[in-house]
């Protein structure tokens, strides 16, 4: 039986010629990721562990984005912590504001996460980077300690799901809206301890954006890994934006995979998760099909999901020429300086501005309820963002609504939950 | 090794938030992160917990973060297992970097109500239900691992190896 791709990197990254799943291995790590709230943890654990210096240090990324800017004293000073070990160590790869973005918005942009790339990070969306064709997964701070002093981590080798995408998206359809319909499908616990293996001819029609999108949520159905095999639009990205080598691995012909689904990519609509877990997935009809609008307090379009330039781009197009509902409060939060940049020129924060809408520095800020957007108790906010738990934006009795930009901006100009179709006959 | 304690009971899903919400993450305290722990989905859960009482919960226990100050919190509460039907991956890898016991067995979870007092065996996983005088077998943890636990934490057991 042949390996997953998935299964065939990490075979290589612990210098074995094959590997299968349920066997634990030790793999080296091209790159070794923390952001400003899971790093002080690991360094505290660094420092317990007497390691006096990092194993490479160009191959760790410390990323100041979580509670920044310094949302309180405390957050401060555990940003404190950070650009200390990185001044300390050495680290040329520290992200602080001026110019952090959001880290899976950040590293790929920066050209620092290839193909063929081994890497583990304090932040559960680190699988972000399977879009790449990297293997790549999030880990907590103790791993994130020992993968900075030694350059290596311990995995069982993960079984795989495969999904096999076929057709092209309709209109106003992108990443998020596969990702949610796939979540529905499976559940949070779906894919646990698994790849989630995407594969077919459908991708050819999906951008880079839409896959890192998809990649970044492999998380939320339980899974190890989301991974994205690597075509022509992964080699531009990656070659316009880095100068490191890259190496591509594919499936085995007769690759094991657990359980194969066909996603008809051309059968999709735009989907919304209700609170509270990303798997209560509805789609546009079904919304629509209800006795009650649902009216919203707050729209939040940012995030490692969807703060990329074709999120803002979609929203930008929904709210050109159009206000915000009356009593909704739309934040939109770029990824990144970059994609900030590219807002202005392209004219984007002037549309943003006069429909209504604050735009905010790069932040992961409202996602988790850190700053930047909290709710109160019985409010309701959509956003692109990747979870709906209970009190995840603030309040517990607060209600979020997971959706791509298309979806977000529709429901801001509004005021409940609808789609960029049914906008579009607004005047 | 052994450990006693009453049972603390959850559902399904109790993801990482509300085992600490993200407000409370501008500190690695861990005295502080305690006194937060559960308060999303247990108000009162800090000031009722006694030292070495133990968490029983559904399938899917840990989900969402990465946030190692979940297991964090729930240790430094005094817990001193949690046992589940299934737990998410980083939560089950992270539980264990920090030398906090979790054990997955279905059987005792389906067989467990919130006050039952409970004695756990890590050395041959034997759980035993006090109260009501059943007894369910999980898997022992393999010996890399239970060192681990038993020093407090990888770093620990890193360190004492060296």
């Amino acid at each position: 039986m042949g390996m997953t791709m998935t299964q065939k990197i990490l075979a290589d990254k612990a210098g074995l010629d094959r590997v299968s799943a349920g066997q634990l291995i030790k793999v080296k790590l091209d790159l070794v990721l923390g952001n400003d709230i899971t790093s002080p943890v690991a360094i505290n654990e660094f420092d317990k562990g007497g390691f006096d210096h990092v194993f490479d240090k160009n191959k760790i990324a410390l990323v100041m984005d979580h509670f920044t800017p310094n949302k309180d004293i405390k957050a401060a000073e555990q940003c404190v912590q950070c650009r200390k070990f990185a001044g300390h160590m050495g680290i040329t790869n520290f992200y602080d504001v001026g110019q952090m973005g959001i880290e899976h918005v950040l590293l790929p942009e920066k050209g620092l996460v290839v193909a063929g790339d081994c890497i583990i990070g304090a932040d559960s969306h680190t699988c972000t980077y399977g879009a790449l064709g990297a293997f790549s997964t999030g880990v907590g701070s103790t791993d994130m300690a020992v993968g900075m002093a030694t350059g290596e981590a311990w995995f069982k080798v993960p079984s795989a799901l495969r999904f096999n995408l076929t057709g092209t998206l309709p209109a106003h359809v992108g990443g998020k809206d596969v990702i949610l319909h796939i979540i529905g499908e499976i559940g949070v616990d779906g894919a646990l301890y698994q790849s989630m293996e995407f594969t077919g001819p459908g991708i050819a029609s999906l951008s880079m954006d839409d896959r890192l999108c998809m990649a970044n949520m492999a998380i939320e159905a339980g899974a190890k890994n989301g991974i994205f095999p690597v075509d022509e639009i992964t080699i531009d990205y990656m070659t316009q934006r880095s100068g490191r080598s890259f190496k591509i691995y594919e499936a085995d012909k007769d690759a094991d995979y657990a359980q194969t689904y066909e996603i008809d990519l051309s059968r999709l609509q735009p989907t919304v998760a209700f609170p509270h877990l990303p798997e209560n997935a509805k789609t546009l009809e079904e919304i629509n099909g209800m006795d009650e609008k649902i009216y919203i307090d707050q729209v939040v379009i940012g995030s490692c999901t969807n703060g990329r330039i074709s999120d803002m781009a979609q929203a930008a197009a929904l709210f050109k020429g159009k206000k915000v509902a009356a009593g909704v409060r739309t934040i939109i939060i770029p990824g990144s300086q970059e994609v900030y940049r590219q807002c202005i020129t392209k004219g984007f924060l002037e549309i943003f501005i006069d429909a209504g809408c604050v735009v905010s520095t790069p932040t992961c800020g409202p996602c988790l309820g850190g700053h930047m957007g909290i709710l109160a108790s019985n409010e309701k906010c959509v956003a692109t963002t990747n979870r709906n738990f209970v009190g995840r934006m603030g309040h517990v009795d607060s209600e979020v609504y997971l959706a791509g930009p298309a979806v977000a901006a529709a429901s801001a100009i509004a005021g409940y939950i609808t789609g960029p179709k049914e906008a579009s006959s607004w005047k | 090794m052994e450990v006693r304690g009453t049972v603390h009971r959850y559902g399904s899903n109790v993801d990482t938030d509300v085992i600490i919400p993200a407000r409370y993450l501008n500190t690695s305290s861990h005295e502080e992160l305690a006194k937060h722990c559960m308060e999303d989905i247990d108000p009162g859960f800090a000031s009722t917990v006694n030292h070495g009482d133990i968490i029983v919960a559904e399938d899917n226990f840990g989900c969402g973060s990465s946030r190692e100050h979940a297991p964090i919190a729930i240790k430094a509460s005094g817990v001193s297992c949690v046992i589940a039907k299934s737990f998410a991956r980083i939560f089950y890898r992270n539980a264990i970097n920090i030398g906090l016991p979790i054990l997955e067995c279905p059987e005792a979870v389906g067989a467990m109500e919130n006050g039952d007092v409970v004695t756990i065996d890590f050395d041959t996983g034997t759980i035993h239900n006090d109260s009501k005088g059943t007894s369910f077998q999980a898997t022992p943890f393999p010996p890399f691992i239970l060192d681990i636990i038993r020093a407090g934490g990888l770093i620990n057991s890193i360190k004492e190896k060296k």
